[in-house]
């Protein structure tokens, strides 16, 4: 039925245009309105201010939760937004993008069966949003310090690692090798979590404080070296996120059509027009992760007509949460569990379907009961590997290729810290990398006022 | 099913609940609407004087204190006394009152402190053929500065003598409605019913600045730049009115004196308590003028289930049931000993008993247990103070146990239900009589 999808290049099943961009638009608004003042001061009313309270523990930044829900409540939502700002700069993309089901709001003492959790991520919004709009500063820089650290990457990790430092009187060089500052809020998340280009404004708001130079088109490895850096500035810290994207390892994979989600997902938040995105009728995605919500959810937004995320495990592993998992079903993406890609079928180059063998609980692929399903593209979203440090890989401890840190984020080479999504056993959340780029600013802080008395 | 019908001094109605003399009674069509929807009386605002009208502003007259969920917690006004020509009210509550002959129809009046004055105009009432009279000793704004409302009902002697006065020359049944704003409400009471007064009506509002606009420093309601005090009334009163009622309703000097209660009633329940507390019927006012006269569909089916589950056959059979629970202090047994207690399964461990009672009562609650988080009554610290029960936010969680065969951990005394000591007879009084 798709009358005005117009055919791409000639490839077959792969059309722009497959709703009007008004619909488009419409289908990518937010998913949950934000908060009035008056229903944000209604709902911040259902906070029982618990003692040592249970959100504030589960969040990985320690917001203040009540705290600031109290400010909200009496008509301060600038001070609430100062108090979720100084322990998480980057409030406002979380409050958007954090999966606040597993996080604070699972911990909320109104879960209960007859009672739903405080709304803590959209009250939190309001508050950011709120401080945003009326150009509220929170920050003022310390006293000039004379040190210089180099960041690598402009993402959570780093972009919050700069902050902190350039309150404590730092000044901070990122080295970004994307056009545009954010990382993953940028590039990476659903862009029904980040209407109006929220990533940008969020990092100019983070950068105004001053003092942090943001050099983009600047790759590690590629424009220059860890070296490099290292000899130019007194500390570093690591934030570059990760690279490539894992494979699949099956036949057929090399076929057009067979795709990176992130790639994709990477094109829809740059476009300027929705509608001009081209597409596959009969999506297929494989994987089990946000990025598999993600690319399935907003390809059937942008009119694909069978979107299905097949996973290798069940409902319960998978890692997305339920909640997650019903959004997507709810929005018309089919789920498949316990199967995984055997082959990639295809015809003259391009990718015709997907044969998959049923899984047990020890992942056990069984011969019997292969499926096929048909897809004009294949999205792989199983995430994605760290990128190799080549010749500057010396003196670091690693973990299947990402660094190992310290409670302080310190990697095992002297002078350099990392955080976000390049370290191991990192959480592959916006928020647990504002923490980590909170604490190793905290950390450098220290070792660099500990140099300038003379130690070493 | 239980009888609503109540004759409150003299006055029939097929249920209690009244509206109270203010802008909701202050002209036919309003009273027509609320016979219709089924209210038991009303008290007509008040009338003055014969002449040029009272004039009232022309800029906001109400404010309120709001929940954070927009409902009126307490509500303020500086409107004066009726603001139409005398002949015209009068003239409707006649008509009125041969509409609805079933109806409790009373008259609020407010005159100069001069026998002429109430003489005048209690005359021309009575000829309407209303019920009955109340007199408006009670409104704190505009009129008191004028010496009437407010500034008659706080001088005692001037209660009684206004009431003599309406009691000589008229046959109507008298309500005197007596003002809050008095340190002791026995005084006015006292007052009323010896000038004769067939029952009094308590309470009318309460002195009050409602806020101050915090962008323009002016008082609100704001009339050009300027506010003035007005008068509080709404759910927030309601346990100053319970105070007032029931100080009335136990005073032996007020024996058989009857009691329309005013203050914050908005359900029935509120009215149930009213009643027990002595209140012969109930004024209703803020409640309607929040949500409109179809409040009392609720009032009359609740009031009736109410007593018809505990078998009290009708309004009069209720009224001053709670009056002698309410005591003075010192009489308060001093060896009832209660220990709250907190129901595991219930609790959903927010923690607000530990840290009120940590910050502001007597650190009886633990936080954790085995380093986890875990809520528990120390019962050698606990007083029974209720500070947790008032606080939890799950119903029943949180609850008073009554030691009774018990060492008290705190005291060591062994506690027993019958062993009573009141502070009249406790070794620590010095003015103690022993053996009482």
């Amino acid at each position: 039925m798709d009358i005005i999808a117009t055919a791409t290049n000639g490839v077959p099943g792969i059309a722009s245009g497959r709703l009007p961009e008004e619909d488009c638009r419409r289908n990518f608004c937010e998913m949950h309105s934000p908060l009035e003042p008056n229903s944000a001061r209604v709902e911040a009313e259902r906070c029982y201010f618990c003692f040592d309270a249970p959100c504030t523990q589960a969040c990985p930044t320690e917001i203040d939760i009540p705290g600031f829900i109290r400010m909200i409540g009496n008509h301060n939502p600038v001070g609430a937004a100062g108090l979720i700002l100084q322990e998480n700069i980057m409030g406002g993309t979380c409050a958007r993008a954090c999966p606040v089901e597993t996080l604070c709001e699972h911990t909320c003492v109104r879960n209960q069966p007859d009672d739903r959790p405080v709304s803590i991520g959209l009250l939190q919004r309001y508050a950011v949003d709120e401080a945003m709009d009326q150009n509220a500063s929170f920050f003022i820089r310390g006293a000039l310090s004379e040190k210089s650290v180099a960041v690598v990457g402009a993402g959570p990790a780093g972009l919050a690692c700069a902050h902190r430092l350039a309150v404590l009187g730092h000044s901070v060089c990122i080295y970004e090798h994307r056009p545009k500052s954010g990382g993953l809020n940028e590039y990476g998340l659903a862009a029904y979590k980040m209407l109006d280009n929220f990533a940008q404004k969020e990092a100019e708001f983070i950068t105004s404080i001053g003092g942090i130079e943001i050099e983009h088109g600047k790759l590690l490895g590629r424009d220059f070296h860890l070296r490099d850096i290292e000899d130019r500035h007194d500390a570093v810290f690591l934030s570059a996120g990760l690279g490539s994207t894992k494979t699949l390892g099956i036949p057929g994979e090399e076929v057009s059509g067979v795709e990176d989600a992130v790639d994709f997902i990477s094109q829809i938040r740059q476009a300027d027009q929705l509608s001009s995105l081209a597409l596959g009728k009969r999506i297929v995605v494989i994987g089990g992760g946000m990025t598999a919500i993600d690319i399935a959810v907003q390809t059937r937004l942008l009119g694909a007509e069978d979107v299905t995320i097949v996973y290798r495990r069940g409902p319960q592993q998978m890692k997305a949460s339920i909640e997650e998992q019903e959004f997507a079903k709810i929005r018309g993406v089919v789920i498949r569990y316990w199967g995984q890609p055997a082959c990639i079928q295809h015809q003259d180059g391009r990718v015709t379907g997907v044969e998959f063998s049923p899984t047990d609980r020890d992942l056990h692929a069984d011969g019997a009961g292969h499926f096929t399903i048909e897809a004009d593209t294949v999205f792989r979203a199983i995430g994605q590997a760290p990128q190799l440090l080549n010749d500057d890989a010396e003196g670091f401890n690693l973990e299947g290729g990402r660094f190992v840190v310290d409670e302080e984020r310190r990697t095992s080479r002297a002078g350099v810290w990392a955080g976000g999504d390049c370290i191991a056993d990192g959480e592959d959340l916006t928020v647990s990398a504002v923490q980590d780029g909170k604490l190793a600013a905290i950390s450098i802080d220290q070792f660099l006022s500990k140099s300038k008395a003379g130690e070493p | 099913m239980p009888e609503l019908k109540t004759t409150f001094a003299g006055i029939e109605s097929p249920n209690p609940f009244w509206l109270a003399s203010a802008p909701p009674t202050d002209k036919a069509y309003n009273v027509n609407r609320a016979f219709e929807a089924g209210w038991g009386g009303v008290v007509w605002k008040t009338l003055g004087e014969d002449g040029p009208p009272i004039v009232n502003v022309n800029g906001p007259r109400y404010a309120a204190l709001h929940g954070k969920d927009r409902s009126v917690i307490g509500f303020n006004n500086i409107e004066l006394i009726t603001d139409r020509p005398l002949q015209i009210n009068l003239e409707e509550i006649a008509q009125v009152k041969k509409d609805w002959p079933d109806r409790g129809l009373v008259v609020s009046l407010m005159v100069p402190c001069t026998e002429e004055a109430w003489k005048a105009v209690l005359t021309r009432v009575e000829d309407t053929g209303a019920d009955g009279v109340e007199l408006n000793f009670g409104c704190p704004h505009g009129m008191s500065e004028r010496g009437m409302g407010a500034a008659v009902g706080q001088v005692p002697e001037y209660v009684e003598m206004v009431t003599a006065w309406c009691k000589d020359f008229s046959e109507l049944p008298v309500i005197v409605k007596l003002t809050p704003n008095v340190t002791s409400i026995r005084q006015p009471a006292r007052a009323a019913q010896r000038g004769g007064a067939d029952a009094v009506s308590l309470i009318n509002t309460i002195s009050s600045v409602m806020s101050v606009d915090l962008d323009t420093f002016s008082v609100v309601p704001t009339i050009d730049r300027n506010g003035t005090h007005g008068g509080y009334c709404g759910p927030a009163v309601k346990p100053i009115a319970l105070h007032m009622v029931s100080d009335i309703a136990r005073d032996p000097d007020c024996a058989g004196l009857p009691i329309s209660a005013i203050g914050g009633i908005s359900n029935w329940s509120d009215a149930a308590e009213f009643i027990l507390l002595g209140a012969g019927n109930v004024q209703v006012c803020t409640a309607a003028m929040t949500h409109g006269f179809k409040i009392i569909d609720d009032m009359i089916d609740g009031l009736t289930r109410y007593l018809d589950a505990r078998q009290i056959e009708s309004v009069d059979q209720a009224i001053g049931k709670a009056v002698p629970s309410l005591t003075d202090w010192q009489y308060l047994n001093l060896n009832y000993t209660a220990k709250a207690q907190i129901d595991q399964d219930l609790c959903i461990q927010c923690g607000r008993c530990h840290i009120a009672c940590e910050d502001a009562s007597h650190q009886a609650i633990s936080a954790t247990r085995n380093g986890s988080r875990h809520y528990e009554i120390i019962e050698k610290e606990c007083v029974g103070c209720n500070l947790c029960v008032t606080v939890c936010p799950v119903e029943n969680c949180l609850t008073l146990r009554i030691l009774d065969n018990e060492v008290d951990q705190r005291t060591n005394q062994m506690i027993r239900k019958d062993d009573k000591l009141n502070w009249t007879a406790h070794p620590n009084n010095p003015m103690a009589e022993p053996g009482k």
